[in-house]
């Protein structure tokens, strides 16, 4: 009996030691990527890279860039996203809206290399409308990456809204847009802003797509939104990492490290959005 | 709510604006496959079906005036499409990503529920939204310069003593960029998927069946065998496939930490290696360049596998998602 039970408990053991190494395995990288690349990053990070171009070993260019794109992200992909999971959740009837949300998650299963592909030979190439190189070219990749997200997220803002609401607004005769405006919007608006805000995080963060669509330029982005190429922080990053020379590398670094604060901001101004949105969706429900 | 009560003009004009917006994934999906088959069929018609077979990837000499021809398509002097590299790095790659991620997500997030103080918990779970978050060309930049050099230091030479019971882990292990490295930093990157989506189904697990374990005198890891894992082992089958496409897919990280190798099949773990997403991002440059356009639509074919392959496991996945429909729904790229 006696060994039986130390049996059990070696067993035990043994498993809580594999899942003790396996969670050390989760946190460290983590902590790992941000401290390391943080640590090669600031020493490089000095106000004039704010000032200067990439062509003069500065990253106002590419900050310039990432802000035009995920500014034009949120203007394309933000709107139509926002329209589409509204539809999704509120129009659409059930089988409808089975369909479409299945459109939406292979549209999210798409490699983010063949998005960009396709950019180059439908946007860029001479054989397609032949922008160049453009803004508007990488905001439609980039948009096209996070389109099904925001409908996601936006969907799943709506249709949170505690029925009860609904059953109030229908009986005292409201139109389904005072519906929408009045009374589902307010309680939904924080998961659409959280659901916006990592989208930025995300399309922020890649790269993959805008190689072969926005390009990659030294120059401050110009006020053409087509055949003028953009550059971008992680563009930077990617371009710097495989030139020799200190120089190079400490760009690298600085462009990495830009990138992953500001998107750490984002990630954290989300999180607080959406335990705002938490509060506020549970005091509604009765 | 399809309730088809009175809708006033202005519900009418939202329902349609929303409705053209609601239709645009859709729209786009179909514009993607047609654009993808259209680009793809010279470059199947050149190749067929020596493009799995083949291990020679060549855009050819494209600077010759010489050129081939083959079933009715020109292509450069010399150029061969074989893509069975490419196609070996991936699953390869994503496979051994997915061997290290599954078991470390799920123990990783058993141990953060299970011992772990609430406050604390919650406070580790920033970690994994973190994780998601970083950009892919941050991970490659990582994997060179810190990750890679350190295991081909100090971890991959302990793992050549393997290679006498399988051959694969004999050295030389490399400088660190290769596709074992490739697979690690893979590994890591698909971790978030699938340990959000465990933290998610554990809160489903029925409060009622672990009690019931727990008066039964089970102990803690036994009540976490016999009851918590065979609920969510279905959650998390559909959690792994969805990972594996992001692994499949997934470009600028691997093209920065996978050696690039072109046309070698890799001989050990540690061999360099290309997956056919990294090799769009490598070569699309190049084939450009091609003055009779028949890289471009190699590159197609290159892309519509691996389209047909990550949507193949998207669909399986939430086909399961769809079997199991508990609330913990993971959103396709991370985060």
């Amino acid at each position: 009996m006696a060994s039986r039970q130390t049996f059990r408990q070696l067993r035990a053991s043994l498993f809580w030691i594999f899942c003790g190494v396996a969670l050390l395995i989760i946190i460290i990288p983590s902590i790992d990527i941000i401290v390391s690349i943080l640590k090669a990053a600031i020493p490089v990070i000095k106000p004039d890279i704010f000032t200067k171009t990439t062509a003069q070993g500065g990253l106002q260019n590419a900050i310039l860039g990432t802000v035009y794109l995920g500014v034009g992200v949120l203007l394309t992909a933000g709107t139509l996203g926002v329209l589409g999971g509204l539809y999704i959740a509120e129009f659409a009837p059930a089988r409808l809206a089975s369909v479409l949300r299945f459109f939406s998650e292979v549209l999210s299963g798409v490699p983010s290399i063949v998005i960009g592909y396709i950019g180059y030979v439908t946007l860029v190439a001479k054989g397609g409308l032949g922008w160049h190189y453009s803004l508007l070219g990488g905001v439609l990749a980039l948009g096209a990456l996070i389109l099904p997200y925001i409908v996601k997220t936006t969907e799943v803002a709506f249709s949170g809204v505690p029925r009860t609401l609904r059953e109030g607004a229908t009986a005292l005769g409201m139109s389904r847009v005072q519906t929408i405006r009045k009374v589902l919007l307010p309680p939904a608006l924080p998961g659409i802003i959280s659901g916006l805000i990592i989208a930025l995080a995300i399309s922020t963060g890649e790269t993959a797509p805008l190689l072969f669509t926005a390009g990659f330029s030294d120059l401050n982005p110009s006020a053409s939104l087509i055949n003028s190429p953009v550059g971008y922080l992680t563009g930077v990053t990617y371009n710097d990492l495989q030139l020799p020379g200190g120089n190079y590398q400490a760009l690298a670094n600085a462009a990495a490290g830009v990138t992953i604060v500001i998107i750490l901001l984002l990630i954290f101004g989300g999180r607080l959005v959406t335990a705002r949105s938490r509060r506020l969706v549970a005091r509604m429900d009765l | 709510m399809s309730t088809a009560s009175e809708l006033t003009t202005g519900d009418r004009i939202l329902r349609a604006v929303s409705a053209v917006a609601g239709f645009l994934p859709g729209g786009i999906v179909g514009f993607f496959a047609v654009v993808m088959i259209l680009t793809a069929i010279p470059a199947i018609a050149f190749s067929g079906l020596n493009f799995f077979t083949g291990t020679t990837f060549t855009l050819g000499n494209l600077y010759a005036v010489t050129t081939i021809t083959h079933n009715g398509v020109t292509a450069p002097h010399g150029a061969a499409y074989g893509a069975l590299t490419f196609i070996v790095g991936t699953f390869a790659t994503s496979i051994f990503a997915l061997v290290l991620a599954i078991p470390v997500s799920v123990g990783g997030v058993l141990m953060l529920t299970e011992w772990v103080p609430r406050r604390l918990q919650n406070t580790l779970a920033v970690f994994l939204e973190l994780l998601a978050g970083i950009p892919s060309v941050v991970f490659g930049l990582w994997g060179i310069v810190v990750f890679g050099p350190i295991m081909a230091q100090h971890v991959y030479p302990a793992l050549t003593s393997i290679g006498n019971v399988i051959p694969w882990f004999k050295g030389p292990v490399g400088a660190g960029e290769g596709l074992l490295t490739a697979s690690l930093v893979l590994g890591i990157m698909v971790i978030p998927i699938i340990a959000s989506t465990t933290r998610e189904l554990l809160r489903g697990v029925p409060v009622l069946a672990k009690e019931g374990a727990i008066a039964l005198g089970m102990t803690r890891y036994e009540t976490t065998r016999v009851v918590t894992l065979p609920y969510i082992r279905t959650g998390i089958l559909a959690a792994s496939l969805l990972g594996w496409g992001r692994a499949l897919g997934e470009t600028i990280a691997v093209l920065i930490v996978s050696g690039n190798a072109l046309n070698v099949l890799p001989h050990n773990i540690y061999s360099p290696t290309s997956t056919i997403a990294s090799t769009i991002a490598a070569l699309l440059d190049a084939a450009l360049t091609d003055f009779t356009g028949s890289a471009v639509h190699a590159l197609a074919y290159l892309g519509l596998l691996l389209l047909v392959i990550s949507l193949l496991t998207n669909f399986a996945g939430r086909l399961v998602i769809k079997r199991v429909s508990t609330g913990a729904l993971p959103v396709g790229r991370g985060i």
